[in-house]
């Protein structure tokens, strides 16, 4: 993998991480983040979408006219969220089960729409195949540890074992304010330290 | 591309057009997996709420307007359990659809919750091994449960947060108790299955 192709992964990392930096999704941020699994389903089930979504729409943006571009970018999307919900269901009941609750709530993310508008309806199927995975891991990745500083700290555990002090956490953290305190305190750090 | 009335009608038609035959065409594809990974799912929560037994037969049974679906499980001639496919519509996020096993008694054996959709960490915790809900009722003799919440002066312990699912979960358990007096009843009086039930071979419990 050459450099650039390179930095197009890394850079949905850090530089233009999708939750902190370019500030995308926050309602299915704050809505599945109560607990680490689940901050970490619902990034994964992005990200493959993501990915899919961003080289279709790579395929397909010269036969689209201008002025239709956003429409016809949802159509497409939501049809691919809906077939990928029915084929999990049907051939992996087992992912299902765990991921299936995120899965239309992606449809509702405007990561996806955004990255289609900013990245894929302008680069080729590759480039946009590995935005997708770029920006669909720096996702993950913010999801997972806001997921886990409000499970600690509102549930007393990590990935769902309970680390013997559940009692004493407030439980603010799991429901929606202490979900804006989260974000809002690591969205800070995030800028000072990490974003160069 | 340059927009004109033409070509914007053309190709959004043809994107809404592809777009759902594909959908339709998955659909049909993917009907049948779903129906059997639904039944399989039904099989495995029957094993998790059910003494063991050979077969199970069902009927369905109308509590509160609500279709009740009752497996009564039998080890030869003999109904060993009841296991209830309950639902309440009144979840924070819609349907709470459990499976509440019984012995011939009324005592629950066990709660399975089937399909839910509560808020991830508050209500869902209602399908966690050992939450308070099922820790309240488990063991129980259905009967003898006032089946609601605590704040609604009832016997049943609910999630912290998450009052509006407890509250589900308490009406689906006491739906399923309806159900399990209606088979129970039936299956005394006839002295075998309810007319109207399917037979069919139930899975080897270990």
């Amino acid at each position: 993998m050459s450099n650039s192709k390179l930095s197009l992964v890394l850079k949905g990392l850090i530089k233009e991480n999708p939750t902190f930096v370019l500030v995308l999704g926050t309602c299915p941020t704050l809505g599945t983040t109560t607990s680490a699994i689940n901050g970490l389903g619902m990034g994964v089930a992005t990200m493959a979408v993501l990915i899919m979504s961003n080289a279709v729409i790579a395929m397909i943006k010269n036969l689209i006219p201008d002025k239709v571009r956003i429409p016809a970018f949802i159509v497409v999307i939501a049809s691919f969220v809906t077939v990928i919900d029915m084929l999990m269901q049907a051939f992996v009941p087992s992912l299902y089960a765990a991921l299936g609750v995120f899965i239309p709530l992606i449809v509702v993310n405007c990561i996806i729409l955004g990255r289609a508008e900013a990245f894929a309806s302008k680069n080729g199927v590759l480039d946009s195949a590995l935005d997708g995975l770029g920006i669909g891991l720096g996702f993950t990745l913010s999801l997972t540890t806001i997921g886990c500083v409000r499970e600690i700290l509102g549930s007393g555990a990590v990935f769902g074992l309970s680390l013997g002090i559940a009692d004493y956490m407030p439980l603010v953290f799991v429901l929606a304010p202490g979900g804006f305190l989260v974000y809002g305190f690591l969205m800070v750090l995030f800028n000072k330290y990490l974003k160069k | 591309m340059e927009s004109s009335l033409k070509n914007m009608v053309l190709v959004l038609f043809t994107i809404t057009l592809l777009s759902s035959a594909a959908v339709g065409g998955v659909y049909v594809i993917t009907e049948e997996p779903i129906a059997q990974a639904k039944v399989a799912a039904v099989n495995e929560a029957l094993k998790l709420v059910l003494p063991e037994f050979e077969a199970t037969t069902s009927q369905t049974i109308e509590v509160n307007a609500l279709p009740v679906v009752a497996h009564t499980a039998t080890v030869g001639d003999k109904a060993v359990g009841y296991a209830i496919e309950s639902l309440s519509k009144n979840g924070f996020g819609g349907v709470v659809r459990l499976m509440v096993g019984f012995d011939t008694e009324g005592n629950i054996i066990n709660i399975n919750v089937l399909e839910q959709k509560e808020t991830p960490g508050l209500g869902t915790k209602m399908a966690d091994e050992g939450n308070v809900l099922l820790a309240s009722l488990k063991g129980k003799n259905a009967g003898s449960v006032n089946m609601t919440v605590r704040k609604d002066g009832g016997d049943i312990d609910a999630l912290t947060a998450a009052t509006i699912s407890s509250r589900a979960y308490a009406e689906a358990v006491a739906v399923a108790y309806e159900a399990f007096k209606v088979a129970n009843g039936s299956q005394a009086e006839a002295g075998d299955v309810a007319t109207g039930a399917t037979k069919q071979e139930g899975g080897q419990n270990e």
